[in-house]
């Protein structure tokens, strides 16, 4: 039996699968506190459809993917901070404006010129069997960088998320924290995608963090335990995948869910209490004068 | 509040300001000093956060002028109406965030120091690791004037602290403010209360867009300030030396059915 177990990681194609799994989900546990805590759940899901119109216009230019997709995602990520900081609109709304946009673009480029050999299947959905070294690295540099980013700038990154209006008022630079966090957001779904897909990516960012909260009334301990939910859901989802035959990103998202379902009946009210408030906004929607 | 340049903290000369095109505050004048303890009093939209914000500087006036002492120490506690109580996050964690200049996660053994200090200062001694929606009101506020008091102001800025409590809690406030000044804290708050609240603080500034009046509350809170601040009458009585406000609109909607209720009786 457990030779069975261990059977698949014979193989180059697994390892690098499950490595990229582990760290994505761990990556995208500890950005996703930030993203829930923040009531911006929606943007893990229109970050990666806008990131698929990068993919379809760097496939078509023949710019590399990591590259092309990339700035795209960045340049969608800056450009609804933007928008949401002037507070013209609600972040849902520029989050849908902007994404549906990017995404629908995407597939206009698709359906006029057609792919150039990239799966667009794999992009939707997952796929592991493209990992390769160089994508465990780059997973592996973008977790690096994004947890440095949030030990180093702890305090404002959670004085932000908290308290924006007197964060600013403190001398916290929220304007250049809300843009290194969506920087760091838009390079994690980048590197994420290969492996959940665009369509459920989104699902990595918000179930452990959701899960974390429910388990717990301390920001650093949300932060702590979102992660490693993030990794054990990424570890386990990849291992059953490969037993069911099943594709990698549905089977992450289902392990995800299934714990969901498990603490969230486990916790009882108190969980359901605290998982009820992770997407509350507080002051900054009211513009108290 | 004080004339006089010595120990002034703040000043704004004729500021106007606002967000976008569309002016909240028309050519203020109004003036801090260390030590001063002040209300600003108006109705909803009249400006009182605003004003806030300009001292603070997160506003920016686009007429006039507003002067801060050079490396001025400022916090703001906002209203706890506007916290999302749903935040996880521990009493330690929220007064610890506003701690600057230490960019690691964990907190130093000082840092720790001083947080212990500062809740002890409150009375929130013990209550370090609990959740801030597991206080009670009065709990909840000190969190985020302990939050405030841990940056070493010199200047403190407070908006509706008494917003949405009960009697018991507003006197704890008023108690707990009255202590911080008194150790040389210079206090600005906003309020819509006016009795429970604006006629026991020292010094007022009544605004409606524009100050109204400024002085001590037995000099300021008269019906015809009251009026241009409110746009509606309100009638002024003394209780044990202390201005009482009272709405007008009882006296004059009485005197108004007298008169019909006297024709009524009089009808055959």
């Amino acid at each position: 039996m457990i030779d069975e177990m261990l059977r698949p990681l014979d193989y180059e194609f697994f390892r690098n699968g499950l490595a990229v799994a582990t760290l994505a989900g761990a990556l995208c546990g500890l950005i996703g506190v930030y993203v829930v805590l923040k009531g911006m759940s929606y943007i893990g899901h229109g970050l990666s459809h806008a990131i698929f119109g990068g993919f379809a216009a760097s496939a078509l230019l023949g710019v590399n993917f990591v590259l092309g997709a990339g700035a795209w995602g960045i340049a969608s990520a800056l450009l609804i901070n933007g928008v949401t900081r002037r507070r013209v609109i609600g972040s849902d709304a520029a989050i849908g404006v902007i994404t549906t946009a990017s995404f629908a673009l995407g597939l206009t480029l698709v359906a006029l010129f057609g792919t150039t050999g990239l799966s667009f299947d794999a992009a939707l959905f997952g796929s592991i069997l493209g990992v390769s070294g160089g994508d465990v690295a780059l997973v592996g540099v973008v977790s690096a960088a994004t947890a440095l980013l949030i030990f180093f700038n702890y305090r404002s990154l959670l004085f932000t998320t908290f308290d924006p209006e007197v964060a600013d008022a403190t001398g916290v630079h929220t304007a250049r924290i809300d843009t290194l966090l969506m920087v760091a957001l838009a390079a994690s779904i980048l590197v994420t995608m290969q492996v959940l897909g665009v369509t459920l990516v989104a699902a990595t960012l918000v179930i452990p963090p959701t899960v974390a909260r429910m388990l717990t009334n301390s920001f650093a301990r949300m932060l702590a335990l979102s992660t490693v939910i993030g990794a054990g859901c990424g570890f386990v989802g990849m291992n059953l995948s490969y037993h069911l035959d099943v594709q990698s990103g549905p089977t992450i998202v289902l392990v995800g869910a299934t714990l969901f379902a498990c603490v969230f009946a486990m916790t009882g009210a108190r969980g359901r209490q605290r998982a009820s408030g992770v997407a509350e906004r507080f002051g900054a929607l009211r513009a108290a004068r | 509040m004080r004339s006089g340049a010595d120990g002034e903290l703040v000043r704004l000369d004729g500021a106007s300001c606002g967000y976008g095109s569309d002016p909240v505050l028309v050519d203020i004048d109004f003036s801090l000093s260390a030590r001063d303890f002040v209300g600003v009093l108006g109705p909803s939209g009249s400006g009182k956060t605003t004003l806030l914000k300009a001292i603070m500087g997160t506003v920016t006036p686009f007429a006039g002028s507003v002067q801060r002492r050079p490396a001025l120490r400022m916090a703001y506690v906002p209203q706890v109406e506007t916290v999302n109580w749903s935040f996880p996050i521990s009493v330690f964690e929220c007064v610890i965030m506003a701690r600057r200049g230490r960019r690691l996660a964990w907190s130093s053994r000082s840092e720790r120091a001083d947080v212990a200090r500062v809740l002890d200062r409150l009375g929130l001694n013990g209550l370090g690791e609990r959740h801030i929606r597991e206080l009670s009101g009065g709990q909840q506020q000190r969190v985020f004037i302990a939050r405030a008091l841990l940056r070493d102001p010199e200047l403190l800025l407070m908006d509706e602290p008494t917003s949405g409590v009960d009697v018991r809690l507003r006197h704890e406030i008023l108690h707990l403010l009255d202590d911080l000044n008194s150790t040389g804290l210079a206090i600005v708050l906003t309020t819509h209360d006016v009795n429970g609240l604006a006629a026991h603080l020292p010094q007022l500034v009544c605004l409606n867009g524009r100050v109204t009046g400024a002085g001590r509350p037995r000099d300021v809170l008269t019906p015809a300030v009251l009026e241009e601040t409110y746009g509606a009458t309100m009638e002024v009585l003394q209780h044990a030396g202390m201005p009482v406000i009272v709405d007008g609109f009882h006296r004059r909607h009485q005197a108004a059915r007298v008169p019909r209720e006297t024709e009524a009786k009089a009808a055959p």
